[in-house]
């Protein structure tokens, strides 16, 4: 267990690679209740929500949600997010648990002059549980009646789940197949115990935030801390799927229109090593032999085994297969760039 | 549960003083967690006592291996290397290096098993 922004988290159950292997072939279950919710609700919730996120909240259906940016008016991130549009004027926020206390405030203080729209820090009447791997949805599908197949990507049903009130949403932080389950705090125990005994032939084990970094990092889903904070600009972080140029004003977006027109300095790739070494989060990266910049993330990770990583370079030597090296506890060890994602569920 | 033919470091390794071979702990596997690196000196090397001798690597952290005792680097097991894991599977069966002493007295300050039991208890 470790101490993680004031809640106590498992780091791994059965052993990180075989929970790893789980999620892959099989399915895993997370506990994810410390991630912060902050619900914004009135007539004028979608002016604000638009304001501050970076994606277009405007193009959300009822029981559709979205990864965005929380940006700050550098086009940086307050925070990274998922904005689920509950009805046309109620939005749910869930937002890293490390950065909750700041989002909230922030938060308040950009939607108090649109008038007709609250903020409120929700995170106490929701744990949040997430089943992911290929066998998710079978397993899933055995404690509810709402049909599963019929959820999309990104969207979201209500429903129960073991016979309590649940939210599912068709969400993770994987790159797998999977499910996100929001229920009242008071019976998360009783849904997590019934999705382990669901179906004992599926194997599902219990899943720790070290497998939860490992699953991530393969689908190159940043982390907020790693990849991306207040320092990195959305186009930086090579997300410019997330911005919604079409929307109009938003915080943040002249910073990212101008960047976009002049052309970026830096940004986020994928690497592999080359050399028998494995660079880990904060190793200094070094390019024809002058420091440009350091690792986000990088281990040698279960599935794919390979030591993989993220990190920022010179946009000019961002193509893959450029070379550069890490400085590997003193030692320069050779790495080149890859494409991203590192790992694509199979289809089907 | 440790061998007690081996000595122990208050740093997690383990050596069998009459072949030399040396390795990290049952304990010291678990505390890592899934170990997929190793990183081993090459033979000849020489190693004072308490000095780095390689690295272990899991998929969540990095630990150094210290040489129990001073001496030569005779053997380095190149097969470990490419099988890491095994670390996580039999510990004390998986020997990284062997040493040849260069100080026979400098074992008097090594961990027995009891000892060494004692200390991750």
């Amino acid at each position: 267990m470790a101490v993680f922004a004031g809640w106590d988290m498992p780091v791994e159950y059965s052993g990180l690679a075989n929970e790893h292997m789980a999620v892959r072939t099989r399915a895993g279950l997370f506990d994810v209740s410390h991630m912060g919710q902050v619900e914004l609700a009135g007539k004028d919730a979608l002016a604000a929500v638009e304001h501050m996120t970076s994606n277009d909240a405007g193009k959300l259906k009822i029981g559709q949600a979205q990864y965005s940016g929380l940006t700050t008016p550098a086009g940086t991130f307050v925070d990274d997010l998922l904005v689920y549009r509950f009805a046309t004027d109620h939005f749910l926020f869930v937002v890293n648990a490390s950065n909750m206390g700041k989002d909230f405030a922030w938060i308040t203080e950009q939607a108090t002059p649109f008038g007709d729209v609250s903020a409120v820090n929700t995170s106490a009447r929701y744990a949040l549980i997430a089943l992911q791997g290929p066998a998710a949805r079978d397993v899933l599908q055995t404690l509810t009646d709402v049909d599963l197949g019929a959820i999309a990507c990104y969207w979201f049903a209500h429903g129960e789940v073991a016979g309590v009130r649940a939210t599912i949403s068709r969400t993770g932080y994987t790159g797998e197949h999977g499910f996100e389950i929001f229920t009242p705090p008071q019976s998360a125990v009783r849904v997590w115990d019934a999705i382990l005994q669901a179906d004992r032939s599926a194997d599902v084990v219990p899943a720790g935030l070290g497998a939860r970094d490992t699953l991530r990092l393969e689908a190159a889903m940043r982390l907020y801390g790693n990849e991306i904070d207040d320092t990195t600009t959305v186009l930086e972080a090579d997300l410019e799927w997330i911005v919604g140029w079409d929307k109009g004003e938003f915080i943040g977006r002249a910073v990212l229109a101008d960047q976009k027109a002049r052309g970026l300095s830096r940004r986020l790739v994928g690497f592999e090593m080359v050399d028998r070494a494995i660079a880990r989060h904060g190793y200094d990266v070094y390019l024809d032999g002058a420091k440009v910049g350091t690792v986000t993330s990088g281990t040698k990770t279960p599935f794919l085994k390979k030591a993989i990583g993220m990190a920022y370079l010179p946009v000019a030597r961002t193509e893959p297969g450029t070379e550069f090296e890490v400085d590997v506890r003193g030692r320069r060890a050779k790495a080149r760039v890859v494409p991203l994602p590192f790992y694509t569920r199979p289809k089907g | 549960m440790y061998p007690q033919t081996y000595k122990y470091t208050n740093d997690h390794e383990w050596i069998d003083l009459a072949t030399g071979r040396m390795g990290v702990t049952d304990y010291a596997q678990k505390q890592l967690g899934d170990i997929v690196f190793l990183e081993l000196p090459e033979v000849g090397k020489t190693v004072k006592k308490g000095e780095q001798v390689g690295t272990v690597e899991s998929v969540k952290a990095v630990s150094e291996i210290f040489a129990p005792v001073s001496g030569t680097i005779a053997e380095v097991n190149a097969g470990l290397a490419e099988k890491p894991e095994s670390i996580n599977h039999d510990a004390h069966g998986s020997w990284m290096v062997a040493i040849t002493p260069a100080d026979p007295a400098e074992a008097q300050d090594l961990l027995d098993a009891a000892q060494y039991a004692e200390l991750t208890k």
